[in-house]
């Protein structure tokens, strides 16, 4: 395999051709061996938590898509489209069936069905724990088929190793974290990857392959707006830098017809697919495509002269039926208040707009703007990559580099808005990083397989070089079939690195391939690897300690180095679902609505889905209000039983008094008259002597701290560091039933109505005196 | 002015394509009349079934673009598309077809 035997041309031609598609054979098995490699990585990167926990589901929102499944596993496909949950959002209850993004409880719930139908018996929750591991090693192999066909296969391999470990991507796919974005993520990356390949060949084939890809991932995220505003955006791109080819059309208009249909074809999204804002832009580039292709087409037939004239003729024809259209379209898009973008999405395009409008959204710590060190910490050493990847893009700039480099830009404007949006920017770091590393390889490896002595002087090498890559194309269409790899002189380290003959040349005139020197080009090699070798190890360091965290169950080290495991949430569950009867509701603050439906299979008012404002504010007046007005809405809802987090005793942040501010802020935006400032003192959030009134006589203050003084005597609270403020108070209207062992979760039941209320069976005439002084006294307060 | 006599002479000139390309000009004018006739049966009787139309008008445009593909797919004298065989347009066609009429089916309703 030493370079001499290729250069020598000539008689020795089948020889040498012989040689090369050896050595492409060789190239091509160590490849496949690489990518093997790389999915095995990804798999086991993320299963630190099975080792250090078990194999239990994380967070909130798998529950829920653990519920589905388990849903969908026993009653099968045409009951889960039906599903109407009653156990939910009581008494609205809600349309799963239309309401959730479908792909990946189908997906889990395939593989399920096939792994038992083929007799291995996998129980539902090991494969929704496992689901996300797998589908991220398909998503490294789809990124090195996307990098492929960018910029080669040396790339593609790079990028895929770095995305399987990219930090990012390991916090929302870890083992356990069965969530959307495990699944989707993958398609996102293939889709993007059958279009450049569609962009490529310009094959209907891939089209069509395009659109199905596309609607898997309709059907796995609502990101998938993404996509049906990136791909448009390139297209113009395209068009007005004039690269506009048949090729385009080809990719575009086929994947526009058939994924709006497609996307329709998705309960969630319904009609909103022909709209919303959202696929506006798609429409819009669709007929802007059309009009350029006729364009283009008009001006083959006709003479340069003609289509001058032609061209004045249409244009001042076509302006003012345009200027109609678009006027009737601006006053039917302006009409509605958010102009046809849903919420969501509005909250990406104004940073501040969730804010002032959707305290919701604003609330949820997914949604906040990451600060800069998440960035390092979520992507690392490909921050500094990136803008090499860009430059390289760049030499030479190809249609699918230019998409490269506008996925890049976008996404790192969204990333910059919400920290949940960093997972979309990581496989495009990840693409980039991967053209910076290999271009830099090349280079290098060249410089140093050229300058080592024994090879013959320079001419030679560079005929040689000429002679086996393969022929380039005018244009800037890179080829897709491999060329000849060129194995270094010097041995690989690291086993990802793959060094591969890299075209199209710029120009294949060029004789002289620029080399650095010798010394030079070793150490940048040997620094290159050392870099590579610090991402590996911070990757694998978060992965363990930062992302592994099931968030149900926590740990700590106790003083003699020993783990204490808190499993509180589990024992609360665990409770409600033996000690209380089937049709029991539950009320607690939104974020444990998933986990209590999922795991304690109780009816809850409101979980993590927020779709109705409304009735999460009622919940959150309810917690700030005095027992009595609290009572009395919990029992207009038939609520049974309120959960409360607590995280005092042990020290835990995330509980319900910290997140007490928002529930004032929800509740206040809907019944005003809960008012944030009532619960603040000089602007401050206190809990100890200083609080307010209205604060220290809440629901939320009473349960969580009723009979705390007990644990320590004097009622200091490990969390807000202070000790509380109302030590010694009774609970009027509610009970007790169950503390966990650390405190953190404490359930209550209503205590039934009294038989005989004192005072009211004097005659009416008295009580509607004391409901009217009622009335004048408090401040307009719906439930009375 | 003079131009539009002679746009239809040089149109006289280049309708004798190869016989199968000169079809497809007929065959998109069919479809862009099909559209047109559901657009307008829409607006008067109203768009009740709104997946219905949306199916329908859909699978007019889809036909054509794939009509409009595969004609830039078999055109000789398109440079970019010299090693793609025709009968290999074609099959890519008819699955693509395929495809589209499926998901129009299911979404008839």
């Amino acid at each position: 395999m030493a370079s001499p035997e290729s250069a020598v041309n000539g008689p020795t031609m089948t020889a040498g051709a012989a040689s090369k598609s050896l050595r492409n054979a060789f190239g091509g098995v160590i490849a496949f061996i690489i990518l093997v490699l790389i999915g095995v990585l990804a798999f086991s990167i993320r299963l630190f938590s099975v080792i250090k926990y078990e194999s239990v589901i994380h967070e909130f929102d798998p529950y829920f898509n653990y519920r589905v499944t388990q849903f969908l596993s026993k009653n099968g496909i045409y009951d889960f489209w039906n599903w109407f949950d009653d156990r939910t959002w009581y008494p609205l209850g809600r349309v799963i069936g239309g309401t959730v993004y479908p792909g990946l409880t189908l997906t889990a719930g395939t593989i399920w069905k096939v792994v038992n139908s083929l007799n291995i018996p996998l129980s539902v929750e090991t494969v929704c724990v496992f689901t996300a591991p797998i589908f991220s090693a398909f998503a490294s192999w789809a990124a090195y088929l996307l990098t492929k066909e960018v910029k080669g296969p040396g790339a593609g391999l790079t990028a895929a190793a770095l995305l399987a470990m990219v930090p990012s991507y390991i916090s929302r796919s870890v083992a356990g974290s069965y969530d959307n974005e495990a699944v989707a993520i993958f398609a996102l990356v293939f889709t993007f990857y059958l279009y450049i390949k569609t962009l490529n060949t310009g094959s209907l084939f891939y089209a069509t392959l395009n659109a199905l890809a596309y609607f898997y991932m309709v059907c796995s995220w609502g990101g998938y707006t993404f996509i049906i505003n990136l791909i448009p955006m390139h297209v113009l791109l395209c068009i007005v830098t004039g690269r506009y080819s048949s090729r385009l059309y080809i990719a575009y208009a086929p994947l526009v017809v058939l994924g709006t249909l497609l996307a329709s074809l998705v309960p969630v999204v319904g009609f909103n697919a022909v709209l919303t804002s959202e696929h506006f832009a798609s429409f819009l580039v669709f007929i802007i495509i059309h009009v350029v292709a006729l364009a283009y087409y008009i001006k083959g037939i006709l003479s340069p002269k003609m289509f001058k004239v032609a061209v004045t003729l249409v244009v001042s024809a076509g302006l003012a039926v345009c200027c109609a259209v678009i006027a009737i379209l601006i006053a039917v898009v302006a009409s509605s208040p958010t102009k046809g973008w849903s919420g969501r999405s509005l909250t990406l395009l104004d940073p501040t707009y969730a804010s002032k409008y959707i305290p919701i959204i604003a609330s949820v710590s997914e949604h906040q703007p990451p600060t800069w060190p998440s960035y390092f910490m979520d992507i690392n050493v490909l921050a500094f990559l990136v803008p090499a990847g860009i430059i390289a893009c760049f030499m030479p700039l190809t249609d699918s580099s230019s998409f490269v480099i506008l996925y890049i830009v976008t996404s790192v404007y969204f990333s910059g808005v919400m920290v949940r949006l960093m997972l979309v920017l990581a496989p495009a770091a990840c693409i980039l990083s991967g053209i910076a590393l290999s271009e830099a390889f090349n280079v290098l490896t060249r410089s140093i397989k050229f300058q080592l002595p024994g090879i013959a002087g320079n001419p030679s090498i560079a005929s040689e070089e000429n002679g086996s890559s393969t022929v380039v194309a005018p244009n800037d269409i890179p080829k897709t079939e491999e060329a000849a790899k060129e194995k270094p002189a010097k041995k690989n380290r690291k086993k990802e690195k793959e060094n591969v003959e890299k075209k199209p040349t710029p120009s294949k005139t060029e004789k002289r391939l620029l080399v650095l020197p010798l010394e030079a080009s070793v150490i940048a090699v040997l620094l290159l690897v050392l870099l590579g070798a610090f991402y590996v190890v911070h990757c694998v360091w978060a992965a363990a300690e930062a992302y592994s965290a099931p968030s149900i169950v926590l740990t700590s080290h106790s003083n003699d180095g020993g783990l204490h495991v808190f499993d509180d949430f589990r024992e609360a569950y665990s409770w409600l679902s033996h000690n209380t009867d089937v049709d029991d509701k539950v009320a607690s603050w939104w974020d444990y609505g998933y986990q209590t439906t999922a795991m304690a299979n109780r009816t809850v008012l409101v979980d993590n889905n927020t779709w109705n404002n409304t009735h999460i504010a009622t919940v959150g007046t309810a917690m700030s209000s005095p027992e009595k007005q609290a009572w009395e809405i919990f029992h207009s809802l038939d609520v049974k039983y309120v959960l409360v987090v607590f995280g005092g005793v042990v020290g835990y942040p995330s509980d319900d008094i910290n997140k007490f501010l928002w529930m004032v802020r929800i509740g206040g935006g809907v019944f005003p008259h809960i008012k944030e400032p009532d619960y603040l003192r000089d602007g401050q959030y206190r809990i100890d002597a200083q609080a307010t009134p209205t604060m220290l006589n809440c629901l939320m203050y009473k349960l969580s701290y009723f009979r705390f003084v007990e644990t320590d005597g004097k009622g200091f609270d490990r969390v807000r560091r202070t000790e509380i403020g109302k030590k010694h108070f009774k609970l009027t209207h509610f009970e007790e039933v169950f503390t966990t062992h650390h405190w953190m979760v404490r359930i209550y039941k209503l205590k039934p109505q009294r038989n005989r209320i004192r005072g009211k069976t004097k005659k009416s005439k008295s009580s509607r005196s004391v409901s009217s002084k009622r009335d004048v006294r408090g401040k307009r307060n719906p439930w009375h | 002015i003079s131009f539009i006599p002679y746009l239809f002479k040089r149109f006289q000139n280049f309708l004798p394509f190869p016989g199968r390309i000169e079809r497809f000009t007929f065959y998109l004018l069919d479809y862009n009349l099909c559209f047109d006739k559901q657009v307008v049966y829409m607006a008067v009787v109203g768009s009740f079934p709104f997946n219905s139309f949306l199916s329908g008008v859909l699978s007019c445009i889809g036909t054509a673009v794939l009509a409009v593909c595969l004609r830039i797919q078999v055109n000789k004298d398109n440079k970019e598309f010299k090693d793609v065989a025709p009968e290999r347009a074609f099959a890519d066609f008819i699955l693509c077809n395929l495809v589209l009429h499926l998901v129009i089916m299911n979404f008839l309703g």
